[in-house]
């Protein structure tokens, strides 16, 4: 310290420290001086910006979803929905039923296929839906858990049953009660999705897979074994398989079906947990069985005879596509006659033909005789009584349960 | 300076468009960096600021979230997350190294073994990005299937039993297991390693290898002294465009991994999409950000290039 008494300094030593005051790098110039009250302006509005974000509620009061209804000064509305799920013609340049609807009704319809994915789905749209814009959709196709979402989040517009005839009177018992949408008010189902168990018999070679346990036990399929991404369905197969209801479970219930899985994990036993490609690794032979959704199999079975199926004598999981009218939508009334045009006798029949899901319409299989007795036969689009019997769903969950669960399982599938 | 030189005499407005057409040339600068300012701060910064704001809040879809500086979430994700961090980096730092041994030789041949074929050479490199990032990343469950060419053929030579042992593989397939994943990776991100080595081996003069050679120097000296040396900025920024990116990837852990597979990249897209855990899921994307800056940062240090390109 000494050497900086100023009177010891000779007037050389002096110059150089008022120099490197000012010109070297202590020097205090413009610039640091900017740089620094930036950084300290920064780190005092940093905070209050970053305090002031924040994400609204997304919950809507009850009733306050539907919009002005421009229906009949618009004939005209906008359809979302999944891929390869309405009847196009041989050429694939047209839709048959769409076209018939637009003839009749003067409805110009706005068809686009921009649902690949749930979750993704949802990411989509929920900024819009949250800040209560419109989506740009009349009508939306999502799987009963999102519909469910949906309407708990007053994000859906009630449907008015005056304009719902044929719904009402034909939607099958199998459908008609969902505990997250009492009476059928917001939603009606497109589909019936049955998770089924699929195997590759020449990758079995020969045998039969017929229940989740032997999925997860028998050493023949060790390595080659799929289950599905959709939570429901591959906790909803399991915990039939413990002898659990899908629709009245517990949470001790929930986390034994995990712990069920995980063992199946950690032994190699299940190879993957898929989307919808498992198709591909099934048809190759990469995945010896699996989880898989009736209408995948259908399709699969058409190129290929060597894909089978099983019902487990523990039951299915039966999932749901629903139709929906997103909140400020401008076309509800139109909508509503779509969903109700789809619930004709001839129209569900021609719907169910082409896309082998099982059809939500009582009383459709002597329609669908007429254009193909085969798929009127097939348990898988028209379930018999007994197949009718063995199917449940899973139970809707709160906000917070689904949150808890949807992190316990993805966990379990390692993401 | 001329300005204050001029005589008194000389004619008064003559003064201030000089000094006006100064100004305007000094934030020409300004006006350039303009769109590129506004771009960033719009698509970088502002959404930065938004995930930053929203690590730290709490709360629910429903309730809304809040933000109550809950600083708690970092470690708690931190904890949680740890292992899908450590395989990030395992899987991206060892597939820069497979691609630096792949892409070196490849890039040397171009720079100066090629001659005419050289134009072509670099067309074919850049060629797999004419497909799609998902549909590239398909063909290779098509090349690796179980039962494959590739496969019976790894598996006959014994090389399966080698990374089975080493934990890559499980049992007789290659598929859904690390080694498919790094795999992936490592062809999805070739290219990114290929044109910064041949940028900066190409511009090696070849005379300095004549140089070389006049001093007895032998071609593996040669290589060891000169060559390398100089392409220092390529492996530098090669190195760079591979592991980012690739440290972030969830795309072939998703489609070529399995459950042991995963990355932390889809531990952040489930929690934004499936499990609605938006802070979480922030508070991950910044710590990824700050580990690969830190990484990159020591990795700059010790490789000591002033200038990347």
């Amino acid at each position: 310290m000494e050497q900086y008494e100023t009177e010891r300094l000779s007037a050389a030593q002096l110059a150089a420290v008022r120099r490197s005051l000012t010109s070297g790098r202590g020097a205090l110039s413009r610039r640091s001086l900017l740089r620094a009250s930036g950084a300290g302006v920064f780190a005092a509005g940093g905070a209050g910006i970053l305090s002031g974000c924040g994400i609204p509620p997304a919950k809507r009061e009850a009733g306050t979803a539907d919009s002005d209804d421009h229906s009949d000064k618009e004939k005209q509305i906008t359809f979302s929905n999944w891929t390869e799920y309405m009847d196009t013609s041989e050429d694939g340049k047209s839709r048959p039923t769409l076209e018939a609807f637009t003839k009749r009704t003067g409805i110009a319809v706005k068809y686009t296929e921009d649902i690949n994915d749930n979750v993704e789905f949802f990411g989509k749209i929920q900024p819009q839906l949250a800040a209560g814009q419109d989506t740009g959709r009349d009508l939306i196709n999502v799987t009963d858990w999102l519909a469910a979402r949906i309407i708990r989040l007053g994000w859906a517009q009630k449907l008015d049953p005056s304009l719902l005839p044929h719904a009402y009177a034909n939607l099958s018992s199998q459908f008609r009660r969902v505990d997250w949408d009492p009476g059928r008010a917001y939603s009606y189902p497109w589909t019936g999705i049955p998770c089924v168990i699929a195997y590759n018999s020449r990758a079995t070679r020969g045998r039969k897979v017929d229940s989740v346990t032997q999925l997860l036990d028998d050493p023949s399929l060790k390595g080659r074994v799929g289950f599905l991404t959709e939570m429901r369905d591959t906790i909803g197969m399991t915990l039939l398989d413990l002898g659990k209801d899908p629709g009245r479970f517990t949470d001790a219930d929930y986390d034994a079906a995990i712990g069920r899985l995980q063992k199946g994990v950690d032994k190699n036993q299940i190879r993957r947990f898929t989307g919808n490609d498992y198709t591909s690794d099934l048809a190759k032979g990469d995945l010896a069985a699996c989880l898989a959704w009736a209408g995948d199999v259908i399709q699969l079975q058409a190129d290929n005879p060597e894909i089978k199926f099983a019902i487990p004598a523990a039951g299915y999981v039966t999932a749901t596509d629903n139709l929906l009218v997103p909140a400020e939508a401008r076309h509800r009334k139109n909508a509503t006659r779509l969903i109700d045009y789809y619930y004709e006798l001839p129209v569900a029949a021609q719907l169910a033909a082409y896309i082998n899901y099982v059809c939500p319409v009582a009383g459709v299989g002597a329609e669908l005789a007429k254009i193909d007795p085969e798929l009127a036969k097939n348990p898988l689009i028209i379930p018999d009584e007994a197949m009718a019997a063995k199917s449940h769903s899973f139970r809707s969950l709160s906000s917070e349960e689904e949150t808890a669960y949807e992190e316990k399982f993805a966990k379990l599938i390692g993401a | 300076m001329t300005v204050t030189e001029a005589p008194p005499t000389s004619p008064a407005p003559a003064r201030p468009p000089v000094h006006r057409t100064s100004v305007r040339r000094r934030l020409v600068p300004y006006w350039l960096l303009l769109p590129g300012v506004l771009w960033l701060v719009v698509f970088f910064v502002l959404p930065l600021v938004y995930q930053a704001s929203t690590s730290v809040q709490t709360g629910s879809l429903e309730q809304g979230f809040e933000v109550t500086w809950h600083f708690a979430t970092y470690w708690d994700a931190l904890t949680e997350y740890y292992p899908q961090f450590l395989r990030s980096l395992l899987y991206a730092g060892t597939a820069t190294a497979l691609c630096l041994l792949l892409g070196y030789p490849l890039a040397y041949l171009i720079a100066f073994k090629a001659g005419r074929w050289r134009n072509l050479l670099l067309v074919l490199v850049i060629a797999p990005f004419f497909t799609s990032f998902l549909i590239r990343t398909l063909a290779w469950k098509t090349i690796l299937a179980d039962g494959g060419p590739v496969v019976e053929v790894l598996n006959t030579v014994g090389v399966l039993d080698v990374t089975s042992w080493l934990g890559m593989t499980a049992g007789d397939r290659v598929l859904a297991t690390p080694l498919a994943v790094v795999t992936g990776l490592t062809y999805n991100f070739l290219p990114f390693m290929i044109l910064p080595l041949y940028t900066s081996l190409e511009r090696i003069d070849p005379r300095l290898h004549e140089a070389a050679g006049d001093l007895y120097a032998k071609p593996s000296t040669t290589f060891r002294k000169v060559t390398f040396p100089l392409s220092m900025p390529g492996v530098v920024s090669g190195t760079l465009l591979t592991f980012i990116p690739a440290s972030g990837d969830y795309v072939n852990a998703q489609l070529l991994g399995s459950t042991d597979t995963r990355m932390i990249g889809n531990v952040i897209q489930s929690q934004f999409l499936r499990v609605l855990d938006y802070p979480t899921a922030a508070a991950l994307s910044f710590i990824l950000m700050a580990v690969v800056l830190i990484t990159v940062t020591v990795y700059i240090r010790r490789a000591g290039t002033e200038d990347l390109v």
